[in-house]
């Protein structure tokens, strides 16, 4: 079912073309496919020195290996760490065959499988972007390539991008107050590069690509897996009727997203907004037509 | 292997993606495990029971590749009658004396040859063992005389019977007991890499350097090349014993060695005793009826010899040979500080080297280069080894001064990797030659540049010096092209000058097979010879794959002669066919007459598969066509070693030399042949059954971060790196922290006798207690990336460990010891000297713990 039946704008669409550019290259984005992730913050890394992010706080999280917490305004590739216990009935439990088992090596004697997953986050740019609608300068706006990017010489720091986004994505940064998110590397891709971390990821877990050629490649990937069988594997947010219309940026996730610190069921908060003014203006209306009503009988 | 070699992984996960099946064995849960297909734990320590196993595993079950094990190994070579195996002297090879804790290693020799004479006594037991560092790296001589040898692999004497019965107690059940890797986990592997084996099939034996890091490190490798050798995955595609370095070029740092044993492509250095000329250096590395291509030492030799000193190096002058500095015995690491500590030596070189971290006790380390005239630190950031003499832990403990520290330390600024040009060896032996990307900025310099010039102005102080022992300095060839203001030597000349010339024509060599010993050729490094052949710097080759076949040999270049795989004969039958279409890699050509294939084949070109040498033939002359392992003395692939090793011919389980548990395989807990230095600087730790070994209860192994590089030198002092692990950690299982009421990310200690290191813990279920029969044992992991200095700092974990070596290749025993966890930070200045005194008072600790005397070895009982 669409998430939007009842709303043109909402529909699947490209977004570039929507927002105006003509000759818009084919939308591309990142598939983060889980199951090759490392963990070796290589992503990161290389996108704090491209894009000059500050550092963090520099504190042990005790987070599993993940010392940089969420993305945020000096984070906008984050790799989290998720150290898993799954208890079995027993040592005749099926142990999942792609993932290392740890049963019966427990020193109390108890069966317990274990797996560590890693995945790196990213913004989603998704289809339709809350961020963007919200944002009341133009700071935020949509490229030729169909991302999201915020243009800091625009950015007055007004924060509403910041509630708006339903993955917690976009934030402002201490001390300067403007919004700070992934660009998907728009110099890169002016300059016919490939973003940073896709190019800095040695198991290839973070690709770029054209959208569509990511989508095959995920689905495929996919059913490899399932084939394999590791039946959890599922896709994030490559679904085009999605609550944002599909992302740029998808995953392939080895658990449910919410394992993963994202929401399951992300719906762009924007989404009620035409309804909303739909209800405003006929509210508005009312009103109007009871004034001049009630000037009509006072003049009577 | 992604925690340390992340950009290597990715042919890993390549080749997961293409069906293989990746079994990861390693006492810690790390990101490597996360990704591998089976995950196997085990107590550190313990590898030899565990691949001994597999060894006995292979062979009960008729495994073994036979074709290859009987036509290309020594299964069928018989040993000496005087030959006893562990088995029978609970836990000693034959010829052990205990006095010296050393081996004659006479009786290990193959029936049918003689004992070979060593000039050399046995060393003592203070470290300066003369015999080790003789063995070399080359393929050990045998004595004169042909083996005897038994093709049916029955005689009770042949080596294959010999190894069936030396691991026939190494079992699934002893597996369990002593590993704690659980039984059908191991057979898993067992099975994993018996049927990834044999004439369609290859399996890769990957390690990591922590491998080596324990006093029977030798060993763990000789036990995974029997394996190798026993299913036929040695020479052929998909094989191999790969070592995974801990640095870029570690490969190329012994090829060209920093190893004060070494000279260049695996040559010994001299020793003061017995090479008196060249000569007598040749003959002791070339047996009477050497086989092979070690036959060639002469040539190789002079070459280097010619490539050093020029055209001072003449017939009549042994060519200089007498300008080469002795070895006199252990001048390792290890025993070199030790030496500083002494006050036997003055001054240091450390190039990208931080030893105040990196290297085991630290402490040894510090108090040794703070008792030196001079230290000279070339490096990227001013690290550790450079600050030690104000900001090392001893100042707060009061044993360095600042004020008072009679060391002068000179810092000079490095140039990164990508501010100079020269060439990686990684590996596979493979060369790459690497690009100046931009100009070092400042005083930055590289390596190179050093080298030559602090050469260059020490031979113009030296100019007007009519003193013989300036000579080796005023001779030598130092007039490497420079350029740039900086005048920096052209790195391809250097590489032009390792490849070598024909002196006569001055044209560059293409193969070390034309080096000559009369003087008429130069080469470096005889191995490296022909990446330069042709006058072109082959190592810069960069020929993408998709525009060559699989094996991409036009991609930089490998050595010896650019060959692949070493030893690929052996991927061909006897008669020269491949073993399988699908493993084809090497053949012979019938119709041509010659070898052929995807690789530069390992062997003589011509030599026909059905060659036999002529009686009282030597060199490669001697080599059938049917023997592949053309550097070895018998042309065979050794599944026992006659000669070479000091610590015995097989590998035998020893527990390290601080463990939690008695040896229960032998009366002999530790290697008994392991290199030991006991003093009260260096105290060493109760073991096994000994007294006082409870007060160091829990294993610890030391460990490395995809994050942070070795001794943090190039990881500590960058802001982006230093955010992504800013804190030590001590990572512990749930059950151990419970033990010791520790809860995530409290402050916690480790205690040694050597040190107490602190930092919180990480409780986590990848690492998991072991069972041990009755018994649970706790091991605990610590990065040692920390240290006093950089951005991020800690306590450095090396310096809990203590100075225990193999005696092979005086490696220390890092990867493994015993401690106790204690809640709470550590004492600190005066009051942690006096906690760790009385951590050694209760343990019983003084310098002859861990001696071997009769009450605790067993030795003499």
């Amino acid at each position: 079912m669409k998430a939007f039946p009842d709303s043109s704008v909402f529909d699947p669409l490209d977004p570039a073309t929507e927002s105006g550019h003509l000759d818009a290259p084919p939308r591309v984005g990142f598939f983060t496919d889980t199951s090759l992730c490392i963990g070796c913050k290589a992503c990161e890394v290389a996108c704090n020195e491209w894009n000059e992010v500050p550092g963090g706080d520099r504190r042990l999280l005790g987070s599993s290996y993940d010392n940089t917490g969420a993305l945020g305004a000096n984070a906008w590739r984050h790799v989290v760490f998720i150290e898993q216990r799954v208890t079995t009935e027993g040592p005749s439990e099926p142990v999942e065959p792609a993932f290392p088992s740890l049963s019966g090596t427990d020193g109390g004697g108890g069966g317990i499988d274990f797996r560590w997953l890693m995945s790196s986050d990213v913004c989603k740019h998704c289809t339709h972007a809350a961020c963007l609608d919200v944002c009341p300068t133009g700071s935020l706006f949509r490229t030729k390539f169909g991302t999201v990017v915020v243009q800091d010489d625009i950015c007055n720091g007004c924060g509403y991008c910041i509630p708006a986004c339903p993955y917690g994505v976009i934030d402002q940064r201490e001390g300067d107050g403007r919004a700070w998110k992934c660009t998907l590397c728009y110099d890169r891709l002016e300059a016919d590069l490939e973003p940073a971390c896709a190019k800095a990821c040695p198991t290839d877990s973070i690709q770029f690509g054209e959208l569509d050629d990511l989508r095959a490649r995920a689905a495929a990937r996919v059913e490899h897996l399932h084939d394999a069988g590791i039946g959890q594997a599922l896709l994030y947010g490559e679904d085009p009727e999605d609550g944002v219309g599909g992302s740029a940026a998808f995953f392939l996730l080895l658990d449910r997203p919410e394992v993963y610190g994202l929401p399951p069921d992300p719906v762009v908060t924007t989404r009620d907004l035409p309804a909303m003014w739909r209800r405003a203006g006929a509210a508005a209306a009312t009103m109007a037509v009871g004034t001049v009503i009630a000037f009509l009988g006072h003049r009577r | 292997m992604a925690e340390c070699h992340p950009v290597g992984f990715q042919w890993v996960m390549e080749a997961k993606a293409r069906g293989a099946r990746v079994i990861h064995v390693d006492p810690r849960f790390t990101r490597t495990s996360a990704l591998a297909d089976t995950y196997v734990p085990l107590r550190a320590g313990t590898d030899i029971v565990f691949l001994g196993a597999i060894v006995s595993y292979i062979l009960e079950n008729g495994l073994d590749f036979r074709d290859y094990v009987v036509a290309y190994t020594n299964a069928s070579h018989l040993v000496s009658e005087d030959f006893v195996d562990t088995e029978d002297l609970d836990g000693l090879f034959s010829g052990f004396d205990p006095e010296s804790c050393t081996y004659d290693p006479s009786s290990w020799r193959y029936a049918g040859t003689a004992a070979r004479s060593r000039s050399s006594g046995p060393g003592g037991t203070d470290g300066a063992d003369g015999a080790p560092h003789e063995e070399g790296s080359h393929g050990p001589p045998l004595g004169d005389g042909d083996p005897e040898r038994d093709p049916t692999l029955r005689h009770p004497r042949c080596v294959y019977q010999v190894l069936k019965r030396h691991f026939a107690r190494y079992t699934p059940e002893l597996v369990e007991a002593v590993c704690g890797t659980p039984k059908d986990v191991f057979l898993e592997v067992c099975r994993a890499w018996t049927s990834s084996s044999g004439r369609d099939r290859t399996t890769a034996l990957v390690y990591s350097v922590g491998w080596t890091q324990h006093s029977v490190g030798v060993q763990y490798i000789r036990a995974g090349s029997i394996i190798q050798l026993l299913l036929g995955n040695m020479g052929r595609p998909g094989g191999g014993v790969l070592a995974l370095r801990g640095h870029a070029s570690i490969q190329g740092s012994t090829d060209i060695p920093t190893l004060f044993d070494l000279l260049p492509g695996y040559l010994p250095m001299p020793d003061a005793k017995d090479h008196l000329d060249l000569t007598a250096y040749v003959d002791s590395i070339v047996g009477p009826r050497q086989k092979g291509f070690w036959a060639g030492a002469d040539t190789y030799m002079v070459s280097l010899l010619k490539a050093y000193w020029g055209d001072a190096a003449q017939p009549e002058n042994d060519f200089c040979f007498d300008h080469l500095p002795r070895v006199t015995g252990d001048h390792g690491t290890y025993q070199q500080v030790l030496d500083m500590i002494d006050g036997k030596i003055s001054g240091y070189f450390l190039l990208g080297q931080n030893p105040a971290v990196g290297s085991a006790h630290g402490k040894a380390q510090r108090l040794g280069m703070a008792n030196l005239d001079w230290v000279v630190v070339r490096d990227l950031f001013e690290i550790e080894s450079a600050t030690f003499w104000r900001d090392g832990p001893e100042i707060q403990t009061g044993e360095i001064s600042a004020s008072t520290c009679r060391t002068e330390v000179f810092f000079l600024p490095a140039a990164s990797h990508v501010e100079k040009e020269g060439t990686f060896t990684q590996t596979q032996r493979l060369l790459q030659w690497r690009e100046k990307a931009v100009e070092p900025e400042g005083d930055c310099r590289s390596e190179l540049w050093f080298s030559f010039h602090l050469g260059r102005r020490v031979r113009e102080k030296l100019a007007r010096s009519t003193d013989d022992r300036d000579r080796p300095i005023l001779d030598l060839t130092w007039d490497y092209p420079t350029e740039g203001v900086t005048a920096e030597p052209r790195a391809d000349a250097v590489l032009a000058e390792i490849n070598g010339f024909d002196l006569s024509t001055g044209a560059p060599l293409s193969s070390f097979l034309d080096m000559r010993a009369d003087g008429t050729t130069s080469g470096g490094c005889w191995i490296y010879t022909g990446v330069y052949a042709g006058g072109v710097n082959q190592a810069a080759r960069r020929r993408p794959g998709s525009e060559q076949d699989w094996v991409a040999a036009e991609w930089g270049w490998a050595w010896p002669l650019n060959r692949r795989i070493l030893y690929n004969r052996a991927s061909a039958d006897p008669e020269g066919r491949p073993w399988s279409d699908r493993k084809a890699y090497v053949w012979w050509d019938q119709a041509a007459g010659e070898w052929t294939g995807h690789d530069v084949v390992d062997f003589e070109r011509t030599k026909a598969p059905g060659y036999r040498p002529p009686p009282g033939s030597r060199g490669p002359l001697a080599i059938a066509g049917d023997d592949p392992f053309v550097m070895q003395a018998d042309g065979k692939g050794w599944l026992f070693a006659p000669s070479g090793l000091v610590d015995g011919p097989l590998p035998a389980h020893y527990e390290p030399a601080e463990s939690l548990v008695a040896n229960p395989l032998y009366g002999q807990d530790a290697n008994p042949a392991r290199q030991r230095f006991p003093r009260s600087d260096n105290p060493h730790q109760p073991s096994g059954a000994q007294s006082g070994s409870g007060v160091f209860p829990y294993v610890f192994t030391t460990s490395r971060l995809t994050e942070h590089h070795t001794a943090g030198g190039m990881s500590r002092y960058v802001g982006r790196l230093a955010d992504l692990q800013p804190e030590l950690f001590i990572e512990i299982s749930p059950g151990l922290a419970s033990e010791r009421g520790l809860s995530h990310l409290d402050w916690a200690h480790l205690v040694t006798a050597r040190s107490a290191v602190e930092a919180r813990v990480l409780v986590t279920d990848r690492l998991r207690p072991l069972r041990l029969g009755e018994r649970v044992v706790h091991q605990l992991c610590i990065p040692y990336h920390w240290g006093t200095g950089g951005i991020t700092t800690g306590d450095a974990a090396n310096d809990l460990v203590g100075i225990t070596l193999d005696p092979n290749v005086h490696i220390q025993e890092s990867k493994v010891g015993t401690c106790d966890l204690r809640a709470g930070r550590r004492p600190s200045g005066q009051a942690l000297l006096t906690y760790l005194e009385d951590y050694r008072r209760r343990a019983g600790i003084d310098p002859a713990t861990g001696l071997p005397t009769a009450a605790n070895e067993g030795i003499g009982t």
